[in-house]
């Protein structure tokens, strides 16, 4: 008896998902034959929504929505609608990857936007470039994604549909260090890195160009992401006599650090990276955090002209939680992905052709057009033309950019 | 400037804190033989509990004396609260059943204590910031104690002593070590076993408690996931201080405060273990510490043999 109801419960389940695979097939034809031309494509945001950096994430996942929304209200692509899914990597490679999958798999997915950390990245690369389906992340910096691991000494372009907004660690550590030892005038700096591919490659090249300009490195400490106890470095960083601390890592770690080195009556600026450009680096880095320093990609989005109106834009449209450091970049990455849908279907009689993801994925190696952080083209790597970067400083409860320029080896 | 009484004080910081929350999985062993993995978000919801009191209790710009004594209140309330109605609702009815059901009972209420308040709490899908206690940091030679610690200096010690004094001298007390011993035997002498083990959760509650309320001055945030970590690392403190003994169990946490801050503040200085110190290698050797300790010590620190009741 137990077994024929088994049996039954199994037989009944099965019908039921071939019948919602069949209706999901159906839809799909119906959207492609519609008389009106009218067809829906899906932008993919691979991000982490959720955990400790989800203020970044949400930040990117909102400001593609954006730029997707505008590209409808404008009628930027005749006869194409574009949606937006995003997915939720918690910071995680491997759920990263199973995102991948998942957008490779979805037949209307054209481009994906993301995702956040580099290390995510390094996840997904294979699976989309197997898939021709293109990858813009608007915030990784991490060199090796571009161009192979030894990108030092011979650059190598492993992926073919991997693009980013942002510029890498290799402009931004440097970048850091000649500002701390130039314009700071700090000589003897801590540095202290969270092993990640992020943090590890920042604070390396960060401590390259900064022995190379004559400072003194007086320590090196590498910290445990999961952990809040930094009592045991901070004493280090005390006894080293360091005049500044040099953090290649992310926001959740780098605040309590922060917080937890001027606690111990240290009263030195902590310096990082695009990873802790962000509101919430000053809720926990807390009072102490004033003068603390960041790098962020590009100039900063406020000020520049064509990004007056995507603030405008973003605010008007009441997304309830800010764009942080990569709204701009993400913005863009969205556009970068819908100007190269526009050149393929124009290009194909108002139609998206059947290899639309290949003929997308080459459109976007050569667009070209004013976005909300300057020009946005890709050189031959992948990377973002735009070398642009930027110093803010923690004042008044917020971060004020107070140098901005291109770096220059 | 000698780096040393600082880390030691680091360490004995970090290790009382492991203390308090390892009492909490020791009662409950010594008592019921049940490894209470829920015990480290009991942890993080007695930090939720003291923060509710102070966003949403207290009137704003509270004074520290004042909202600090409720924050307490609230966080061993809440504590206990889930600490009992876990027992009551996930263990009590398994408490015949072979020893793992409870035990991924209790994995499972961890997950889903943690997804509660990472739902339900508003903004605890990041970490929230802590009231900070004004003033600071005083100075002692060398050593630098600061604000956020005094409370955990001062609670660790006095928390210890209660708690000595109720196990050794009231009749609950009696009673639970009564229980600890032979449970059936000890009903039979008319101790109220339910009620032993019920005393043994809230308990253990109370301290994580007072633990979750210092571990939000210390670090001045907590994060719906902040009793993952310290959970393990509080059972591995009961385990290597020797798990069921109360002095074990604060014993073995100050042994593994001081072995991670010693290890991540001078590893890489001895030659040729360079690339193995620092403090994202400081669990390696907490751990080492503790196979170490099991290979030559099997019944931990201050345990006793327990053969006879294996």
């Amino acid at each position: 008896m137990r077994q024929r109801s088994l049996i039954a419960i199994t037989a009944a389940l099965a019908a039921g998902a071939l019948t919602l695979t069949a209706c999901g097939s159906r839809d799909d034809d119906g959207g492609s034959d519609s008389g009106s031309g009218n067809k829906t494509v899906v932008i993919g945001v691979d991000a982490p929504l959720t955990g400790d950096l989800s203020a970044l994430g949400l930040g990117i996942k909102n400001s593609v929505d954006l730029a997707a929304k505008t590209a409808n209200k404008e009628k930027t692509v005749e006869g194409v609608t574009f949606k937006v899914e995003a997915l939720d990597d918690q910071a995680q490679p491997s759920s990263g990857q199973q995102n991948a999958v998942k957008f490779v798999a979805d037949k209307d997915v054209v481009g994906v936007v993301g995702p956040l950390n580099s290390s995510v990245a390094e996840s997904m690369q294979k699976v989309f470039d197997d898939a021709k389906l293109v990858e813009i992340s608007p915030a990784n910096t991490g060199p090796t994604l571009t161009q192979g691991t030894d990108w030092q000494t011979k650059k190598v372009r492993s992926y073919k549909s991997y693009f980013r907004t942002a510029t890498t660690d290799a402009i931004q550590g440097p970048f850091a260090a000649q500002y701390v030892y130039n314009d700071a005038k700090k000589k003897k700096v801590y540095v202290i890195d969270d092993k990640k591919t992020y943090g590890a490659g920042l604070a390396a090249t960060f401590t390259d160009e900064f022995k190379k300009l004559g400072g003194k490195v007086v320590g090196t400490q590498h910290i445990d992401p999961e952990t809040k106890d930094f009592s045991a470095v901070v004493t280090q960083v005390k006894s080293s006599g360091a005049d500044v601390v040099y953090y290649g890592g992310e926001y959740p770690q780098a605040g309590p650090l922060s917080k937890q080195i001027k606690a111990a009556g240290v009263k030195i600026p902590l310096v990082g990276g695009d990873g802790i450009y962000s509101a919430d680096f000053i809720k926990l880095a807390g009072a102490g955090g004033k003068g603390d320093l960041a790098t962020s990609v590009g100039a900063p989005v406020e000020e520049l002209p064509s990004a007056k109106e995507f603030v405008a834009n973003y605010k008007a449209a009441g997304y309830k939680e800010a764009f942080e450091a990569y709204g701009g970049y993400s913005y863009d990455s969205g556009w970068a992905i819908i100007e190269a849908v526009k050149k393929v279907v124009e290009d194909n009689d108002g139609k998206l052709p059947d290899d639309a993801r290949a003929k997308i994925t080459e459109a976007v190696q050569n667009v070209s057009f004013d976005g909300v952080t300057g020009k946005v083209s890709f050189d031959e790597y992948g990377d973002t033309t735009n070398k642009q970067l930027t110093v803010y400083s923690v004042e008044g409860g917020d971060w004020k950019a107070i140098k901005s320029g291109t770096y220059t080896g | 400037m000698n780096e040393l009484p600082q880390q030691l004080v680091n360490g004995l910081l970090l290790g009382s804190m492991y203390g308090l929350v390892a009492i909490g999985y020791t009662m409950v062993y010594g008592i019921v033989q049940l490894i209470n993995f829920a015990h480290g978000e009991i942890f993080m919801i007695g930090g939720f509990g003291a923060l509710t009191v102070y966003l949403y209790v207290l009137p704003d710009g509270t004074t520290m004396w004042i909202a600090l004594p409720l924050m307490l209140l609230g966080a061993v309330i809440a504590a206990t609260t889930v600490a009992v109605g876990a027992e009551r609702f996930a263990y009590r009815p398994l408490r015949t059943a072979p020893r793992l059901a409870p035990l991924i009972t209790a994995i499972g209420l961890s997950l889903a204590l943690q997804q509660a308040v990472w739902a339900w709490y508003p903004d605890a899908k990041q970490s929230i910031n802590f009231p900070e206690i004004e003033g600071g940091p005083f100075k002692i030679g060398d050593v630098t104690i600061q604000t956020g610690d005094i409370f955990l200096l001062i609670a660790a010690p006095i928390s210890m002593a209660i708690l000595a004094f109720f196990v050794m001298k009231t009749r609950t007390g009696r009673g639970m070590q009564a229980t600890a011993q032979d449970p059936d035997t000890a009903k039979l002498m008319g101790i109220n076993t339910d009620r032993i083990i019920v005393v043994a959760f809230a308990l253990g509650a109370v301290f994580a408690a007072v633990g979750a309320v210092a571990y939000g001055l210390k670090y001045g945030q907590v994060q719906f996931r902040m009793g993952f970590i310290l959970g393990l690392k509080a059972f591995t403190a009961a385990v290597l201080g020797g798990i069921g003994n109360i002095y074990g169990a604060m014993i073995g946490g100050l042994v593994l405060g001081l072995a991670e801050t010693l290890a991540t503040a001078y590893i890489a200085d001895v030659p040729g273990m360079e690339q193995l110190g620092g403090q994202s290698w400081a669990n390696v050797w907490a751990f080492v510490l503790l196979i170490l300790v099991l290979l030559f010590r099997p019944q931990g620190l201050l345990g006793e043999r327990v053969a006879d009741r294996a």
